[in-house]
């Protein structure tokens, strides 16, 4: 059973890097295509992060459920941003080029068109990232690298943990639901959608319960073997910070800069090709 | 002189309890109640009794949990390693004492036993370097060198145990506890894990203290003293044998071991002086005439089933999204009215068998056949009209908070008038002895109690057939009794048919006739309980184990299943009287 956005173990020159680069490089990488609306350069990083998948070997049915959602989402981002704001790329670019108009209110031009769909690329140039770091990452040497960049270890190895019984919850909450499905209880798309969020809820005491359990049970697993004694602790999955760290630190560095610089070379975060 | 001895007495004791006492602040009693004991160093103690005994509160104050983590108010001294444990608290404690919790995953916290190993050297803050050549070492001390990568979810139940032996010698502890190491795994691996014990305390020379309601198993490899607590008291202190000649046992509620049982169904009387600890310490001489005798009675006559099929599983098989080969091509026939097994190693693809046959799970190929119609497209909720299940633990099954709305809950999602489901909910809580307690919370019941109300919650939408996992796991001899006679008289009563999925052989022995055995998703054998317990080759690749009933037939030789047919003749007498 494959569980949702958890890490996978496989060997690459990504999974190798550093927990702290990928960290680094996350954030760089998040803010830098959070700033840019320069659709020339978010292309440039769309095609850098597809390559960086690539090199992971993580394979495309392994996110399919993440990245369809990830989808959904970013559809619904684009049709709100048209109901609520139908001129906004007019009033960016400054020309108006009407493709056809539905009502008074709503008409559809190519600059709304081309603003929206430079958001939603936006929004897909940090996907794949984000991705990689959650894919390659072992919690564990999460845990070490947030401790490296100075976060307390408690709350980094707590991070870790959370992340790691995601998939044991995950099939704790299939086995739960099976169970109350052979009593009866609706919880397949058969169900009205209400009554399958009723249903729904109705399972979470158990769940609940069960994880409570189970967090007793590893904390105290943890106290019996010193975890909390000292202000400090070593980790045994720490990775050395290596050449390739370095490297790829560089790069992404050099790449966001590049970006930056690039955007605001003519003194706005836009690109216009309407000029 | 006089001053040197006593130094040196007091030198050679590892923990001593002096009028000791311990209540959680959660309850107005106390849970250990005045406790005098003296464990030396070197010395194997095994610590026995009921749920609630406090035999697990006794752990608690040993490695610091109680009073640091659980709070509560301790009276009374306790000393480890000479030290005052009060003083210690739970990290102090762990210089002295390694705990090894039940073998359940939650115990890993590692992502790889190699983690899990350098933990405790982790939070020493112990150089990364050392720190892999110490895991190493300690690796290599229990044999699992070549797993340190692995993901413990990977490893069997054998291996998983070594690593958590390894994770809690690498810090040199003096005294191992053992908080019921034998309560999750299946009897090959249990008598593994015991033997495993045994050889490190004799090698290493350190204090054992084994926490274990399972008397038989955790006396495999014997011990020099066996604490029986009940109620917060130490009731006995005694070598094995003593107190298994004695009546303590039964009295405060602990399965003697089987074989135990046979020599006193032969009439028998069972003394001290017979090394009495394991089937093979046991001096049988001058017990065999009588053993012989009972055992050449028996009817060997089983009881028959309805020959009216109920279930049919026809060569069914079913793969895993990751490939991974679960079932395949299984077939067998459940009659009507039965009362069956199945039983397997963990892994072997029991639970996978009962969720295709609640439709969990689709099968790849093969069909499932329900009283001669195919229901193998089935879903899950027409299924359940006919089959229900339980889950291991009840409270993952609970949703309710009052036990009529948990009862009724299947009855209202399928719409049935509302004076209907209260005549129903209330005949069902009736048959299942819970009729007093109907309008109780759901909180307030002991957990024996919350397992018939999940079952009380399947029965109510009347399904033909009933499928339990693992019914019993984790229960003292009390509540699995108490667990075991309701499923028995529900079977005898109302005719259902009851599939058990167990590691269990005591409970295979007592209540069942059939079991089916799998290894590898493999079926391998079907047949009597009694046959298969004395069929070498299931038990060796199911990871059963011989019982001691086996043995002792070996030692008389005699055909084990003669021996153990005759048994299971005896028992069922007992049972019925």
């Amino acid at each position: 059973m494959s569980a949702l956005l958890s890490y996978i173990r496989v060997d690459s020159p990504i999974h190798r890097l550093n927990g702290a680069t990928k960290l680094i490089i996350f954030l760089v990488w998040s803010l830098t295509g959070m700033i840019s609306l320069d659709a020339r350069v978010l292309v440039i990083m769309l095609i850098t992060g597809i390559t960086a998948f690539r090199i992971s070997r993580i394979k495309f049915r392994d996110i399919a459920f993440v990245f369809t959602f990830i989808s959904m989402f970013l559809l619904l981002n684009f049709i709100t941003i048209y109901l609520f704001s139908p001129e906004e790329g007019v009033q960016i670019y400054g020309t108006r080029h009407v493709l056809f108009s539905i009502s008074q209110r709503y008409t559809v031009t190519l600059e709304q068109l081309f603003y929206e769909l430079t958001v939603t690329l936006k929004y897909y140039t940090v996907v794949p990232v984000a991705l990689l770091f959650v894919l390659t990452t072992d919690p564990s040497e999460f845990a070490s690298s947030l401790n490296r960049l100075g976060i307390s270890y408690k709350v980094s190895y707590a991070v870790a943990l959370a992340l790691r019984y995601i998939p044991d919850i995950q099939t704790e909450f299939k086995n739960i639901s099976h169970a109350q499905q052979a009593r009866g209880i609706d919880l397949s798309r058969k169900a009205k959608p209400w009554t399958r969020l009723k249903n729904m809820l109705a399972i979470l005491m158990p769940l609940i319960f069960s994880s409570l359990d189970r967090i007793t049970v590893i904390a105290n697993a943890m106290e019996l073997r010193n975890f909390g004694k000292k202000k400090k602790r070593t980790w045994y999955s720490a990775r050395p910070f290596g050449r390739n760290d370095a490297g790829a630190l560089i790069f992404v560095l050099l790449l966001s800069a590049a970006v930056i610089i690039f955007t605001f070379y003519d003194g706005t975060r836009h690109y216009n090709p309407f000029l | 002189m006089g001053n040197i001895e006593k130094a040196s007495a007091s030198d050679n004791i590892a923990v001593k309890f002096k009028d000791f006492s311990f209540r959680y602040n959660s309850q107005k009693e106390p849970t250990l109640k005045n406790i005098s004991l003296t464990i030396n160093k070197g010395e194997k103690v095994l610590v026995i009794g009921p749920s609630g005994s406090g035999k697990s509160t006794f752990g608690h104050c040993i490695n610091g949990l109680a009073p640091h983590s659980y709070k509560g108010e301790v009276t009374g001294t306790l000393e480890v390693m000479g030290k005052e444990a009060s003083e210690l608290g739970i990290f102090g404690a762990s210089e002295y004492v390694g705990t090894v919790l039940q073998d359940s995953d939650c115990q890993f916290i590692g992502l790889t036993a190699g983690e899990d190993i350098a933990f405790a050297m982790e939070n020493e803050c112990v150089e990364t370097g050392t720190m892999r050549q110490r895991v190493l070492a300690a690796a290599i001390s229990v044999d699992m060198d070549k797993f340190l990568a692995s993901n413990p979810f990977q490893l069997s139940g054998g291996q998983k145990q070594r690593v958590s032996l390894a994770g809690v010698m690498v810090n040199e502890v003096d005294i191992l506890l053992f908080d019921e190491p034998l309560a999750n795994l299946d009897p090959a691996t249990g008598k593994y894990a015991i033997e495993l014990i045994d050889d490190l305390q004799k090698q290493s020379g350190k204090t054992v203290i084994i926490i274990e309601h399972r008397l038989e198993d955790a006396l495999h490899r014997g011990a020099d003293r066996v604490i029986l607590f009940d109620d917060g008291r130490i009731v006995a202190d005694l070598p094995p044998s003593e107190l298994l000649a004695g009546s303590l046992l039964e009295k405060h509620g602990i399965r003697e071991p089987l074989f135990i049982s046979a020599l006193k169904m032969a009439g028998c009387g069972v003394r001290a002086e017979d090394n009495l600890q394991n089937i093979a310490s046991l001096s049988i001489e001058a017990h065999k005439e009588k053993l012989l005798g009972w055992a050449g009675r028996g009817t060997g006559r089983t009881k028959q089933a309805a020959e009216q099929d109920l279930l049919e599983v026809r060569d069914l098989a079913f793969k895993y999204k990751s490939g991974t080969r679960a079932i395949k091509d299984i077939s067998f026939s459940v009659k009507k009215g039965e009362m069956l097994a199945v039983i397997g190693k963990n892994g072997a693809g029991k639970s996978t068998l009962s969720k295709l046959i609640c439709g969990m799970e689709r099968p790849d190929s093969g069909s499932i056949i329900f009283e001669g119609r195919d229901i193998t497209r089935d879903t899950i909720k027409e299924r359940s009209l006919r089959i229900g299940f339980a889950m291991q633990n009840p409270n993952h099954m609970i949703c309710k908070t009052m036990i009529m709305d948990e009862v009724s809950l299947g009855l209202k999602a399928r719409k049935i008038a509302d004076d209907i489901i209260k005549d129903r909910v209330e005949e069902t809580l009736r048959i299942c002895g819970l009729y007093p307690f109907r309008n109780w919370p759901v909180a307030a019941l002991s957990y024996g109690q919350k397992k018939r109300v999940t079952i009380a919650s399947i029965l109510v939408l009347e399904p033909k057939m009933l499928i339990l996992d693992e019914p019993t796991a984790g229960q003292d001899h009390k509540h699995y009794t108490e667990i075991m006679e309701f499923l028995k008289e529900l079977n005898e009563r109302s005719g259902i048919t009851i599939m058990m999925i167990t590691h269990d052989m005591h409970l295979a022995i007592e209540y069942t006739n059939r079991a089916i055995v799998l290894s590898d998703g493999i079926k391998i054998a079907d047949d009597t309980v009694a046959a298969i317990l004395s069929n070498e080759e299931a038990i060796n690749s199911a990871n059963l184990k011989k019982t001691s009933l086996y043995d002792l037939a070996i030692r008389l030789e005699l055909e084990p299943e003669l021996l153990i047919q005759r048994f299971i003749e005896d028992e069922g007498v007992k049972f019925h009287l």
